[in-house]
């Protein structure tokens, strides 16, 4: 069959009614968690994975999906208006969008944001389609050394080649990996690290270190600031529709800003962030109007805002057809299908196209409900900004941690909330990344059995991992990905790779 | 990240003690891997790869992060830090405990109100008299749709009880 048969077959699926709903409950959480500050939708998904253990596979991962996009979209909401991003991939639309607030053209920022994001998210999704089935195909002749290769690569670009350390960002990784080998080994029934305590014995959860990483070590973080005094809410003023100026300005952008986040995303380069500052620098040094840029031209916000959404659609690339996490949220999500005994990659479209080919579609169907839920009813989502900080804070902690009773009532699990809580305070204190934590722990036990299979193949001998020439070149990228931004900190350009950290999502 | 510390002398001096003691922890976290590891190799026998070889690899490279950041930290590669207030933590931290030793004794919503006033006062709101009774029915709300319509099992307590 061809692609388009599988997607409108996904399309069917997606349009059954229950579909359509938990697809509105996921865009509409979506864009509320993206709206709000301090949580982003790598924490949406880890809440609702335990709740969602009893909805049947497909409504629960169309409704995970659409909290990745309606993310995207709330994010950009609270950039224009708070200037406090709502996650790291809106920093840049901060830059002009809230420039533009403030000079009383909020309503054409958002405009250009939501219109932009539904642009890039409706090419990059299609784009997703097209792509993914020459992806399976290739990933056919894929060993065992050559997916470890792929994931070691994965690990160097999620942790040190973006950020602004490359040994913070490492040690972020091994901490996530050291946490990945507690519990049973799956190949010969030891076990490691439990010290006889039975909770351990399936490991540490996904969702409990994810939850308590992102909500408890964040909320923590923003307590000890101390009180900073409220945040000034922009009010939308006048119209919300962009005039003829804008979108002449504004198409362009858009496009260009499509163009260079899903490639990016696609690759396992990690981080939607990365596109946005691309975009950004690109649109700046096309635009007829440079004046403008700094103080609110409106090319610096319909460009990130694409690049953002085009980035997160290509992060479900290697997430679906390889199986390959390359940010927290694709890495939440992946232990979602794991949830369901369901493990992405080339296999997945053999034996459940109805399931990927629906996802697929139904994100096209979130991108039109996003619009419609972003541009009309912006005013609605804009009313969550005025929640203030301690009840807003109480109740996310609330929320959390009923996710976690929840998945498991005991004081342990609470124990564990807590520690790993503190730990991920530390580490924002000390500017030690959270993604790679959350990478590390749910990739690493793939990476293990995929080294172990190798070897074992191989009767132990080290060097197969290298004699395979897609393996190899793998590698030489990953080397490479480890040393240039090494070298590149050593000279003092590390600014530019810091402003392309990865945050949370 | 605007705000500046308030002490110079602690700015130039605490950074690089934390770091110690994070290489020190690090140190800590690869002693017990490789011990665990070791262990397995015993029990493995003579397969090159087994259970321990990769628990080994990631011993050996903490401790190599470890030297890593002693370096780091003696050549002032350290990122400063912004001071912490400590009060809100020790609330939050403090509400967190409470919740996990209450939830089996007392239930869900009176543990998880608790959390949620001992938060509310980390950001500054005091007044426990408004937001204990408010967070405690705010949870039961929340118990009776998770607990009631979505089936999830959340401890029962005293209050929860009544609803039964």
């Amino acid at each position: 069959m061809s692609t388009f048969e599988f997607l409108l077959q996904g399309l069917l699926v997606a349009a059954q009614p229950m579909n359509l709903l938990y697809a509105l409950i996921g865009v509409t959480l979506g864009t509320a968690v993206g709206v709000l500050p301090g949580i982003g939708p790598a924490l949406t998904v880890a809440l609702l994975l335990p709740v969602t253990y009893r909805l049947d596979p497909a409504g629960s991962l169309i409704m995970f999906a659409g909290i990745y996009y309606g993310g995207m979209y709330g994010g950009s909401t609270t950039s224009i208006l708070l200037n406090t991003p709502g996650e790291s991939s809106s920093i840049v639309t901060a830059l002009e969008g809230n420039k533009m607030a403030r000079a009383g053209r909020g309503g054409p920022a958002l405009a250009t944001a939501a219109i932009g994001s539904f642009v890039a998210g409706l090419i990059a999704t299609f784009g997703l389609a097209f792509i993914a089935p020459v992806i399976v195909k290739l990933a056919l002749v894929f060993g065992p050394r050559e997916y470890f290769a792929l994931m070691v690569l994965a690990f160097v670009t999620v942790s040190s080649a973006f950020g602004d350390s490359t040994l913070r960002g490492l040690t972020s990784l091994f901490i996530g990996l050291a946490l990945s080998i507690i519990g049973i080994d799956q190949l010969t029934g030891q076990t490691r690290l439990a010290f006889g305590v039975p909770d351990l014995l399936d490991g540490v959860e996904v969702t409990t270190l994810a939850v308590a990483m992102f909500a408890i070590g964040e909320t923590l973080f923003i307590a000890a600031q101390g009180n900073t005094g409220p945040d000034k809410v922009e009010a939308v003023k006048g119209s919300v529709w962009m005039n003829a100026a804008d979108w002449a300005r504004s198409w362009k952008p858009w496009l260009r800003g499509t163009l260079i986040g899903f490639p990016i995303g696609a690759m396992p380069a990690g981080g939607a962030e990365i596109g946005t500052f691309l975009s950004y620098a690109t649109e700046k040094r096309l635009t007829k109007h440079p004046e403008e840029f700094g103080n609110g031209a409106i090319e610096g916000v319909a460009g990130p805002e694409a690049a953002n959404n085009a980035s997160a659609a290509g992060t479900l690339v290697p997430l679906l057809t390889l199986g390959l996490p390359t940010t927290a949220t694709a890495a939440i999500m992946l232990a979602g299908f794991q949830q369901y005994g369901l493990q992405p990659g080339p296999l997945l479209f053999a034996t459940n196209p109805q399931l990927v080919w629906g996802l697929i579609a139904s994100l096209l169907i979130a991108n039109f409900m996003l619009l419609v839920l972003n541009l009309p009813l912006v005013g609605l989502w804009v009313r969550l900004l005025t929640i203030p900080k301690p009840w807003l804070y109480a109740g996310i902690l609330l929320f959390a941690t009923l996710g976690t009773i929840g998945a498991n009532p005991s004081v342990f699990e609470l124990g564990m909330l807590l520690a790993f809580g503190l730990l991920g305070y530390a580490m924002r204190v000390f500017g030690y990344p959270i993604a790679p934590v959350v990478v590390g722990l749910i990739l690493g036990p793939l990476a293990e059995q995929q080294l172990r299979r190798a070897l074992a193949i191989s009767q132990g001998d080290f060097t197969v991992l290298f004699t395979s020439p897609i393996a190899a070149v793998l590698l030489t990228i990953a080397a490479l990905a480890f040393i240039v931004p090494l070298i590149l900190r050593a000279r003092g350009k590390g600014e530019v790779l810091s402003q392309m950290a990865a945050e949370e999502d | 990240m605007s705000q500046e510390p308030l002490n110079t002398q602690a700015k130039e001096r605490r950074p690089e003690w934390a770091a110690f003691g994070i290489a020190a922890i690090l140190v800590a976290i690869a002693a017990v891997i490789l011990l665990d590891a070791s262990r397995l190799r015993e029990v493995s026998g003579y397969s090159p790869v087994g259970p321990g070889t990769v628990p080994m690899a990631i011993g050996v490279i903490l401790l190599l992060l470890a030297a890593w950041t002693v370096i780091a930290a003696i050549r002032g590669d350290f990122p400063e830090r912004e001071r912490q207030e400590l009060p809100p933590v020790i609330w939050i931290v403090g509400g967190l405990a409470a919740q996990m030793l209450l939830l089996n004794i007392a239930g869900f919503s009176i543990a998880t109100g608790v959390l949620f006033a001992a938060t509310a006062a980390g950001f500054g709101k005091r007044r426990l008299w408004v937001s204990l009774p408010v967070g405690i029915v705010l949870c039961l709300v929340v118990w009776l749709i998770f607990a009631g319509l979505l089936q999830l099992s959340l401890p029962a307590g005293p209050i929860e009880r009544l609803f039964q």
